[in-house]
């Protein structure tokens, strides 16, 4: 799991392949709640790269970029381009559903 | 066979699976997506009693560890429908069947919406129905909130400190509510009435763009350029899986009385779902309580019957 407060240009868009991003923060219930489902997740997916983003220290505004305007989101991309995004809580199943083939 | 199922994991439904689990009822919780229900959005709960101030994330993972501490079956599907059958009900959800001597049905309410085309779309890509969760992505940007309710013109204030202009739009003429806060309302410069008048289209493809108002006296439509859309205009209680079964007032909250009993024997409603003047957290659990004890009650009422 890595946080890409800093770092989504690197970490996402120059990534080739698979890269998920949580986008939450502290003050969120649902948030919270997903946390560790995501968390859970990225130890059963070794070919997606598991990111998140708490927005209320993106100092580059990449949520704002994104048109992120609410959270959770959670944003699938393939070597750098969004391939689908789902607003507001996963259950573990949602999310394997979510993450699936692609 | 269970003893009892609850359908719904909200603070009604596990209230009634600690007072059940403590019965030594054997209990299935059923939850369609995350346990809370609706106070997880709540940032602080401050009437609570007991707790001079908690998030309502936090109340409800507190609850829910206390509700597993009993190690009743907990499962995550969506129940779809409820079978009456003779000797038990049959809980039909999104995976399973189930079969019970009693059902409490806990499945509270939901944010009533517009019900205008886009608007499922455009869900966290500019509409939201809960201001505390999505206020802060409108920073600087032009708002508006529809509703006449005291959330309604709590939110509006709220977004009022965040948006560079907030429209509140209303159905009515005059609002009907006593609050400081409409008050306040008025006061801040940055916030414009638009009453009399009912949002009847919303336009935007990735993102919201625009909505279109319509006054009821003129029929004037008029298009307003928005970047964020909040709709507070009251829940919806989540019933239908029981529709045709158990009785409902016409907005579709379950008839049953203070013991939370109704016209099906053995069927239980508690929490927001049922019929009732005032919702709040405690009443919610009062519910949750007082249906499961009945729910054991009847359970040992039919077991002494068929032993006879």
């Amino acid at each position: 799991m890595i946080n890409i407060e800093n770092n989504f240009k690197n970490e996402v868009l120059n990534n080739k392949g698979l890269t998920v991003v949580d986008f939450w923060a502290p003050w969120c219930g649902p948030c919270k709640m997903f946390g560790p489902i995501f968390e859970n997740a990225s130890k059963i997916n070794n070919d997606i790269k598991f990111c998140k983003l708490n927005v209320d220290d993106d100092k580059e505004d990449i949520s704002r970029k994104l048109g992120v305007m609410s959270i959770p989101t959670t944003i699938l991309f393939k070597d750098g381009q969004e391939l689908k995004r789902n607003i507001g809580f996963m259950d573990e199943d949602s999310l394997i559903e979510f993450l699936g083939d692609n | 066979m269970y003893d009892i199922i609850i359908i719904g994991a909200g603070p009604a439904g596990m209230t009634a699976a600690i007072y059940a689990s403590q019965a030594r009822k054997k209990i299935l919780l059923l939850e369609k997506s995350v346990y809370g229900g609706q106070i997880v959005s709540a940032d602080k709960v401050k009437n609570y009693p007991g707790f001079e101030e908690i998030s309502g994330y936090e109340y409800a993972t507190k609850l829910y560890n206390q509700v597993k501490k009993f190690n009743p079956d907990i499962k995550f599907e969506e129940v779809l429908q409820i079978k009456n059958k003779k000797d038990f009900k049959e809980i039909i959800t999104n995976k399973n069947s189930y079969k019970s001597k009693t059902v409490i049905i806990a499945t509270g309410s939901k944010n009533r919406k517009l019900g205008l085309s886009n608007e499922d779309k455009l869900i966290g890509r500019g509409i939201s129905y809960c201001s505390t969760c999505d206020g802060v992505f409108y920073k600087e940007k032009v708002v508006a909130i529809t509703g006449g309710g005291n959330n309604a013109i709590d939110d509006a204030l709220y977004l009022s400190d965040i948006a560079s202009k907030v429209y509140v739009i209303y159905r009515q003429k005059d609002f009907k509510i006593d609050s400081i806060n409409l008050d306040k309302l008025k006061q801040r410069d940055n916030v414009y009435f638009v009453l009399d008048s009912n949002i009847v289209d919303i336009k935007g493809q990735d993102k919201l763009e625009s909505i279109t108002i319509k006054n009821n006296e003129t029929n004037k439509e008029s298009t307003l350029e928005i970047d964020g859309l909040f709709i507070a205009i009251g829940h919806i209680p989540v019933s239908s899986m029981c529709k045709n079964l158990v009785k409902t007032d016409g907005k579709g909250y379950i008839i049953a009385n203070e013991d939370c009993t109704t016209n099906i024997d053995g069927i239980f409603a508690a929490g927001d779902v049922r019929i009732k003047p005032i919702r709040q957290l405690t009443t919610a659990c009062s519910d949750g309580t007082i249906a499961a004890l009945n729910a054991c009650k009847y359970i040992n009422k039919i077991t002494i019957e068929i032993n006879q």
